[in-house]
């Protein structure tokens, strides 16, 4: 076993030798005894350790009412009016709060700072008569100057602010926003005294209340803004705890990046006595996998999201940890209309009746996602698509034989584009399956970077590209706008003048039974004419720990946090 | 010496001059910018959001902005985090990147050095055979295999850590263990190489002679010069493990500045691209030039030409 190490001098070369030899061997065997004994000790050490657990930041959690949720990607910023992801949305609508708020169950409007409001009969004048009690956390009152200043703020062109249309809704806005007019008593938006706002509407808009949840429309505190540069560019820090002025349920104590933020609940909020968390813990963990990890070490009580791969193993081991909630959002195919074969409606249809969107859902993402027939998910503010794509292979065939094209004979070989992703993948592999079999087309499946899918999106370099739209607000019109012609998100080259023609006038139509049967009408359009392939809808797919109460299902995914409590 | 060491400071300036600008344009080239999302901006949004961030302005202008704000120590804003510049985000994640990477490489020098040095004086006997093994393992297994299966055990098993964050002082053991453990193999490797060559060389043999204890042979004699192949490779280790390391701080959620390496490339945030391969580069020319000092110092063979 042990041999010595050779020696260049005979002379020296035995009597080194010896010593090593002896040392080795002795060494070695005396170690090699002790370690049957060694890993006994160690194994016990182990279980034993494993009996004496630390209480987990759950468990704490529970019996000191702070909640520990995770986000997913990380917070870039907290000013309500740069942000733009999903993360931070969760993390603001702790710290700020709008006119109106939202029911915990189904999402409808409820006073926040407004505590009434009337509509003028025509559908375009709001008045809002704000609460006497409403109060900035450094205890200034929210008076109505202060949505005009920060309607103004976020309008302003320097401020470069990603969700500024949001805003055209309101008189005036676009020109301001456009710099065509530079004069902002021009824009719907005036504070008759301190505590009545008045709100003027471009067109009647029933979601307008929906709207006003939303981060771009929260009022933020100008003084301080200004206090740490200018509150008319980017690039100023007054979001920074210790800075940060906010109006919410709670109030931000600590902002670590890349680890975690955590807010308090504040005293001086007008409606404290509902609000039952003490405070929240926002973990931004942009790993699926260790997010997982997390909950399940007890650092969470509920995540952002699952790894696929998990979603069947806590179905059958765990099922009551395991939420999937219907979720405000489309996955689809976009046409490039622009591009023969693809500008033949015929040809489009074919691609959209060949698709087994069942199986989709059912065999390859297993994560409760609903079959998609339409543009807009079912049930979005009580519409229903009535119009449809089925799936029916005979039909699909048919057409694309009356494209010219019989049994996929002559058809050219197309591209599909999507965003590398594991997701994307597996369901582009399923359907360049289902059209070679059914239709007998062959289809190239290219994927590239995020950006790079985007910037070719742009420039109108695909033939079949992955897409996804998720709705900003509780309405059809905020899936069905994607697909009006002067759309910056059209991106198909797709161009319909009924279609246009219906989503305006439902734009101005107050009635909402007439408006619907618009929103209907352009939806029959779409589906005719098929310039994307709808697949399906969205499901948001977490982890909760059952102690968690109050987290009801909803299609946006909001969860007012005053009513959201912990039960151990 | 003096010479030796100008000489490289200004070998490496052009050197760094000749990074920043290829990195500067090439990030330039690759399709898609800091503003293209799912959702697109308006035109009128996005023609604001460059006159802000002055990407309106011609590309060679843009270059001589950056080198002029470079030269005043300014790396610019980030575009991905509007309110925070490359500058602040630097200083907040690198110290947290340099603290896990000085533990994992306290780890890993005392657990190679010592395997590398057993298999070098034991050679050919069960203890070279383990440590040789335990070399191969560490160079094989990535360090996002050994670092969810620690996470199993320590934190979802055992309870005894968290399995990811970075939030007290014990969360620093399971990524400074999964760190080390992936740079302690190639040292052992290294130390056991250059160990075997010095213990061959007649100066050990002359301390055998002299009756020098076999441990003071190792410790003092042969370790000097055995170490000399590792230090040549710490000087791009160090700079690679202080640095941050992308799938360690991915896998246990550590705020460092590994990440920002990565995700900045992929987000298009110029600046913060450009200030994290400054910041690498200037890590490794400073590295390398310490390495080749303490070369020198070990080594009386090794001499410091410019």
């Amino acid at each position: 076993m042990s041999r010595p190490v050779p020696r260049a001098n005979p002379a020296l070369g035995p009597l080194a030798d010896r010593a090593t030899s002896r040392r080795t061997g002795v060494g070695s065997l005396r170690i090699l005894a002790r370690l049957p004994r060694l890993l006994c000790a160690a194994l016990a050490g182990l279980s034993l350790a494993g009996c004496l657990k630390r209480e987990t930041a759950v468990q704490r959690g529970n019996r000191e009412q702070v909640l520990h949720r995770g986000v997913g990607n990380e917070v870039t910023e907290l000013d309500p009016h740069l942000v733009t992801g999903v993360a931070e949305g969760n993390v603001l609508r702790a710290l700020f709060e709008g006119l109106v708020t939202e029911d915990p169950v189904d999402l409808r409007p409820v006073p926040g700072v407004a505590e009434r409001w009337e509509l003028s009969p025509d559908g375009l004048v709001y008045t809002f008569f704000l609460r006497a009690n409403a109060r900035w956390s450094n205890g200034e009152p929210v008076t109505a100057q202060d949505f005009v200043t920060s309607f103004r703020r976020i309008l302003t062109p320097s401020l470069a602010a990603d969700y500024a249309n949001l805003l055209y809704i309101l008189q005036g806005a676009e020109a301001f926003h456009k710099g065509t007019n530079p004069d902002f008593s021009r824009v719907g938006a005036t504070a008759l005294d301190p505590r009545t706002l008045r709100l003027t509407l471009e067109h009647p808009a029933p979601y307008f209340l929906s709207l006003l949840t939303n981060p771009p429309f929260y009022p933020v505190p100008l003084a301080t803004i200004s206090r740490h540069g200018s509150a008319y560019q980017r690039g100023n820090p007054w979001t920074r705890p210790g800075r940060i002025v906010t109006n919410g349920a709670f109030t931000l104590q600590k902002w670590q990046p890349h680890q975690v933020i955590v807010v308090e609940k504040f005293a001086g909020y007008w409606d404290a006595a509902t609000v039952r968390l003490n405070a929240i813990h926002f973990y931004p963990i942009d790993s699926v996998d260790a997010e997982e990890r997390a909950f399940r070490a007890g650092q969470l009580h509920l995540t952002e999201f699952v790894p696929v791969g998990k979603i069947d193993a806590y179905r059958r081991d765990s099922p009551h940890l395991l939420r999937t909630d219907p979720y405000l959002g489309t996955y689809f195919f976009r046409f490039n209309v622009r591009r023969p074969p693809l500008n033949d409606v015929r040809v489009r249809r074919a691609f959209a009746l060949a698709v087994d969107r069942e199986a989709i859902v059912t065999k390859v993402l297993r994560g409760g996602q609903r079959p998609a027939h339409a543009l807009t998910p079912p049930g979005t503010a009580g519409y229903t698509a009535v119009a449809r794509v089925p799936t029916d292979f005979a039909a699909a065939r048919q057409v694309l034989a009356e494209a010219g094209f019989p049994g996929g004979r002559g058809f050219p070989t197309l591209e599909l584009l999507y965003n590398t992703s594991e997701n994307h993948r597996i369901v582009a592999e399923a359907i360049q399956e289902m059209w070679r079999r059914e239709l007998g087309i062959e289809v190239r499946l290219t994927n590239q970077e995020m950006k790079v899918t985007q910037a070719a999106r742009r420039a109108g370099e695909y033939q079949i590209l992955r897409s996804d739209w998720i709705g900003d607000y509780l309405d059809p019109a905020t899936f069905l706008e994607v697909f009006r012609s002067d759309s910056g998100n059209n991106y198909t080259g797709w161009s319909h003048r009924e279609y246009d023609a219906a989503l305006f006038a439902a734009a101005r139509t107050a009635d909402p039974v007439a408006r619907a049967a618009l929103l209907q009408k352009a939806e029959a359009i779409l589906l005719a004419e098929v310039p994307f392939l709808p697949l399906y809808h969205y499901t948001h797919v977490f982890l909760l720990q059952p102690s968690v109460k109050g987290w009801h299902h909803n299609l946006l995914d909001h969860h007012p946090y005053k009513h959201v409590w912990l039960e151990p | 010496m003096l010479r030796f060491i100008t000489s490289r400071t200004l070998q490496s300036l052009l050197a760094l001059f000749v990074v920043i600008t290829a990195t500067f344009f090439m990030i330039r080239f690759v399709p898609g910018g800091p503003f293209t999302a799912e959702k697109a901006v308006t035109p009128e949004i996005l023609a604001n959001l460059e006159a802000h961030y002055g990407l309106n302005k011609p590309l060679w202008q843009q270059y001589l902005d950056y080198l002029g704000s470079l030269a005043r120590g300014d790396l610019g804003p980030s575009f991905k985090y509007p309110n925070r510049t490359v500058n602040e985000i630097i200083a907040d994640k690198l110290p947290v990147s340099a603290e896990l990477g000085a533990l994992a490489l306290a780890f890993a020098l005392a657990l190679g050095i010592t395997l590398g040095t057993c298999a070098a004086v034991y050679r050919n006997t069960w203890i070279d055979y383990t440590a040789s093994a335990f070399g191969m393992i560490g160079i094989s297994v990535p360090t996002f295999v050994i670092g969810p299966l620690l996470v199993l055990l320590c934190a979802i098993h055992l309870g005894w850590f968290n399995a990811s964050g970075w939030y007290v002082p014990a969360d620093r053991v399971l990524p400074a263990l999964v760190l080390g453990f992936a740079y302690a193999a190639p040292i052992s490797r290294l130390t056991r190489g250059g160990m075997l060559e010095v213990l061959h060389q007649d100066f050990i043999r002359t301390a055998r002679a002299k009756g020098v204890s076999e441990f003071r042979i190792v410790t003092h004699h042969a370790l000097r010069g055995g170490l000399l192949p590792v230090v040549s490779y710490l000087g791009p280790a160090v700079a690679g493990i202080l640095t941050g390391s992308f799938v360690i701080e991915t896998i246990f959620t550590i705020p460092g500045i590994g990440r920002e390496f990565v995700n900045s490339a992929f987000n298009r945030d110029y600046t913060l691209v450009l200030g994290t391969v400054i910041l690498y580069a200037v890590l490794i020319m400073a590295l390398n030039l310490v390495v080749d000092i303490v070369q020198a110092w070990m080594n009386p063979k090794v001499r410091l030409e410019g």
